[in-house]
């Protein structure tokens, strides 16, 4: 079996439970959803159709860092920067 | 051109994200999530990619405070600094801009750096203080508010916001500049990075220590409170109660 892509997929897990702590909607509803997604797969064998999934999580790495660069931003424009957009 | 060394200055303030409360005449502390605070990671992202571009040979991050500040130092070497120097104070020391600066005057002494970057302000106390006074102490130029940054021979092409516009200077180095918010877009600092700077270098040296004294506090904070609650809206029936209700109010 793919055993070399085990610990990638474990990897990926785990930089994505370490994102999830800063989910908008809370590290246990991001942490659930995360967990299920993966069970979801676990039956995957085919390490072609593996390396699709773990290239996905990446995907959704960059989404989530994206998403908290933004909330920021919005954030402190909103804060400090208020007359912009009038 | 010969390679830079950048010092760059963070705090650690409370999140951004974190309703802050206030309670026995100061701000809740305890038990609240602190980060690094937003300015001061844009002045770093502009310092790693300084780095990145060859333009400077090693970025240094530099924390004022007691040592819970190695944590935010940690995330600096997360992002990309290649060491971190926290000055100590002692616990409950009031450190406010001026100390601040002058405890990174000293520091500046004894490393050299060529370029100083620093957060425009703290999203903590909102000072926007702390880059020109060290620009005063140490006698250098300053671009303040930079939403561009480009290295010449020698010198630095700033783009700072200014009311109404852009304003462009061209600074001689070394310099002290501070970041606004549109400068760069910083990265996340991910999980992989945050153990491998586990492994870089931490300084901590007492403020003391520089041979430049902390001068006395100056300021005192003479009362701290939370922002009026806000009240709750109210219906009218029509247009003419509405235009009354404004004229009673004084709005109209």
């Amino acid at each position: 079996m793919a055993n070399s892509l085990r610990g990638e997929v474990l990897n990926l897990y785990k930089n994505l439970l370490y994102l999830g702590r800063e989910y908008p909607k809370g590290a246990d509803y991001f942490r659930s959803r995360l967990k299920a997604a993966f069970l979801k797969n676990k039956d995957v064998k085919d390490p072609e159709k593996i390396k699709q999934l773990i290239a996905r999580g990446e995907f959704v790495i960059k989404e989530l860092e994206a998403l908290y660069f933004l909330r920021k931003y919005r954030a402190l424009k909103q804060r400090y920067y208020s007359d912009d957009n009038q | 051109m010969a390679a830079l060394r950048v010092l760059v200055g963070v705090k650690r303030v409370i999140d951004y994200a974190v309703k802050v409360r206030v309670a026995g005449g100061g701000v809740q502390t305890q038990g609240v999530k602190h980060s690094l605070n937003p300015f001061c990671e844009i002045a770093l992202e502009e310092g790693v990619r300084l780095r990145e571009r060859g333009a400077a040979s090693d970025v240094i991050a530099v924390s004022v405070g007691t040592r819970v500040c190695q944590e935010t130092l940690r995330t600096a070497l997360a992002v990309g600094a290649d060491r971190g120097v926290l000055l100590e104070v002692g616990e409950g020391a009031a450190v406010g801009p001026r100390e601040a600066a002058a405890a990174l005057a000293g520091l500046v002494g004894r490393l050299q750096p060529h370029l100083v970057l620093l957060g425009k302000q703290a999203i903590d106390d909102d000072c926007n203080q702390t880059g020109q006074l060290l620009a005063a102490m140490l006698d250098w130029p300053q671009g303040t508010f930079a939403s561009r940054v480009e290295l010449e021979e020698g010198a630095v092409r700033v783009e700072r916001e200014v009311d109404g516009g852009l304003e462009t200077l061209r600074l001689r180095l070394p310099a002290v500049l501070t970041a606004d918010l549109r400068l760069n877009e910083p990265r996340y600092a991910t999980l992989p990075n945050i153990m491998k700077a586990k492994k870089k270098p931490l300084e901590i040296i007492p403020a003391s220590a520089l041979g430049v004294p902390l001068p006395l506090p100056r300021l005192r904070v003479l009362k701290l409170e939370e922002p009026p609650a806000r009240g709750g809206g109210q219906r009218v029936q029509g247009v003419p109660e509405l235009l009354e209700r404004l004229r009673s109010d004084g709005r109209v």
